[in-house]
């Protein structure tokens, strides 16, 4: 017998689908005829599934366990329409916290060859997102033989973001020229679509949308646009903790895209060391030496190096080394992390 | 079921530095801007049937918590050509029972080759917010043209019932014009005393409720056809500047002197 998994309504159900016999699952058993299961089971299974919710929630609250940091992202990210197109704009750092994760990550990405979009709110979500969606479009591109519109990208963004009731936390701002003409549109996470001449959003978008208020106008030229949309994102920059380094603009117009990667960097590193520093080999002292025996391995018939090298990666084993044994010029990075470790109130 | 959508709060002091923002003088919490409130059209939606045709009107504000994050929307969705509804309560929410029951009768004017009727539009939106009720926040007005049985209107709150009027008011503004709207509609209006009608009331609703405001939206469905405009914010009977005009005659002496003041521009 098969077991057809199914998601009603009310609750989980599982039925055996050839001698129709119930189980109770959850306090909830309801009997289906097979046809009703099928048409079920050809639809993909949608939304989170929230049952480790009260669990997670109950073992927090007894202290077993901690809740794991959520890691906030702030962002301003700002479209506008203007004469012969549309201009995106973002900053480009990615907070953990109170931490910079990355000085210059890329915010704007890419949907079609007319069509880009900013993204704000969890990185991996708009990540993902828009690499599904780009996708997508790509295959309408190819089956219909013509250029994706700006409304099939909101329509297939927000269709998939309705589903998950908001908890995909991509907040999009989608801009392109299309055959109607030039679009931005805001999708947010739970699939709402606000279409308008200009946009801003994320943590410094108050300070973004100021600027945008008082500067747009209806056909402003190229250059005049991209110094409004410079001067919203770094009025999201200086203004708020959550952006910050530099500005990515991406003009967009028929037929046309042109992306400026660091449009404007006026946040540069201050001092920096040209040459990292060179010690020679026995300024460590080696104070124990130990030598592990992993495997002994038998090669014969061997032809490359190549092979003697794939044929020992399977016996090798990683072992793991407390960072505290690590010294800083003995890598190649900068800077090393080490483990701080807690002292222990008695 | 949904479980609780609670900002996270951390605890470290470092982290409360990125909470607060100087800007000048004080101290701006960004905290007090909660991001994770859902959007809405907390909204003043109306719909009206005159001698003639039925006229829709709406705000323009669509909120997330306290921050607005429209100020011009369109709350005014077609269906098709001669059927619209008004949406109220969460925008994704709405923007999708919208777009699906655009959807649908688009399949069954292709199928019946002739107008829908506005009963089925009603019909399909109160099976997806009577079925899905405990998801779903909604609240949608349906009104249209045709041929069967002239303009139409129909409300779909909350719950999900459905009730056929010929005058309909929904969201969170519509509690403050119901005594205006008791008085002074009657039935079988023209055209202008309609259009006025709505006016006065909806910019009643906007000046009294927080969640409204912005521009009126109105649109006007007829046998012959539809026809948009809308009215803005300087060309509104009831003025914000009501207000700030008759405080100006508030001195702090009169607070001192614990009289009450007579704000005679009311």
């Amino acid at each position: 017998t098969t077991e057809i998994y199914t998601r009603s309504i009310v609750g989980s159900v599982r039925c055996v689908q050839e001698t129709g016999y119930q189980r109770r699952v959850h306090g909830i058993y309801i009997k289906q005829s097979m046809q009703y299961i099928k048409d079920m089971s050809d639809q993909p299974e949608q939304g989170f599934s929230f049952e480790n919710t009260r669990r997670n929630q109950f073992l927090i609250e007894k202290k077993v366990v901690k809740e794991p940091r959520y890691t906030k992202t702030g962002t301003t990210i700002a479209g506008m329409i203007f004469k012969d197109g549309v201009i995106l704009g973002a900053d480009t750092r990615a907070t953990e916290g109170p931490i910079v994760a990355n000085k210059n990550c890329l915010k704007i990405h890419y949907l079609a060859p007319n069509m880009h979009c900013c993204g704000a709110g969890t990185a991996a979500d708009c990540d993902a997102v828009t690499d599904m969606i780009s996708r997508q479009l790509e295959l309408i591109r190819l089956n219909t033989g013509r250029e994706c519109r700006i409304v099939n990208a909101a329509t297939l963004m927000s269709n998939y973001l309705f589903n998950y009731g908001g908890y995909i936390g991509a907040y999009l701002i989608i801009g392109g020229v299309d055959c109607k003409g030039p679009h931005i549109v805001n999708v947010y996470a739970d699939g709402m679509q606000t279409w308008l001449p200009f946009y801003s959003t994320g943590s410094g978008s108050l300070a973004a949308t100021a600027i945008l208020e008082t500067s747009y106008r209806d056909d402003i030229p190229l250059e005049e646009a991209k110094e409004i949309i410079v001067r919203a994102i770094e009025a999201g920059i200086y203004n708020d903790l959550g952006s910050g380094s530099n500005v990515d603009l991406c003009v967009i117009t028929k037929g046309k895209t042109e992306f400026f990667r660091n449009y404007v960097s006026k946040n540069k590193k201050m001092f920096s060391m040209e040459k990292a520093f060179s010690f020679p080999k026995g300024t460590t002292k080696v104070i124990k030496e130990t030598t592990v025996k992993l495997a002994e391995v038998k090669v014969e018939d061997v032809s490359s190096p190549m092979e003697i090298l794939q044929l020992t990666a399977q016996f090798i084993k990683t072992i793991s080394v407390s960072y505290t044994h690590l010294r800083a010029h003995e890598t190649r990075e900068d800077l090393v992390c080490r483990l701080l470790l807690e002292k222990k109130k008695t | 079921r949904r479980p609780p959508r609670s900002t996270p709060k951390p605890s470290s002091a470092a982290s409360d530095v990125y909470k607060r923002q100087v800007h000048g003088d004080y101290l701006i919490d960004m905290e007090s801007i909660d991001w994770s409130q859902p959007i809405r059209d907390g909204t003043t939606i109306m719909a009206v049937v005159y001698d003639g045709g039925v006229m829709l009107g709406a705000d323009s504000r669509t909120t997330g918590g306290a921050l607005i994050y429209n100020r011009v929307s369109d709350k005014i969705e077609p269906i098709h050509k001669r059927i619209f509804c008004l949406r109220s309560g969460a925008s994704a929410h709405t923007q999708k029972i919208a777009q699906l029951c655009r959807l649908y009768i688009g399949q069954l004017g292709s199928e019946l080759e002739e107008t829908p009727p506005v009963y089925s539009a009603a019909k399909i939106i109160q099976s997806f917010i009577y079925n899905y009720k405990s998801f779903l926040s909604a609240a949608m007005i349906c009104a249209g043209w045709d041929p069967i049985k002239g303009p139409q209107i129909y409300t779909i709150p909350l719950g999900g019932t459905l009730v056929r009027e010929n005058i309909a008011t929904g969201g969170s503004g519509s509690a403050y014009m119901s005594g205006f709207c008791d008085t002074h509609y009657k039935a079988g209006m023209t055209r202008k005393e309609c259009r006025d009608f709505m006016i006065q009331s909806i910019s009643l609703a906007m000046f009294r409720d927080s969640s409204s405001g912005g521009i009126i939206r109105l649109l006007d469905i007829t046998k012959d056809g539809v026809s948009r405009e809308y009215i803005s914010h300087d060309q509104l009977p009831l003025k914000q500047n009501n207000y700030s005009q008759s405080c100006l005659l508030y001195t702090s002496d009169a607070a001192d002197e614990g009289l009450g003041v007579d704000l005679g521009g009311r």
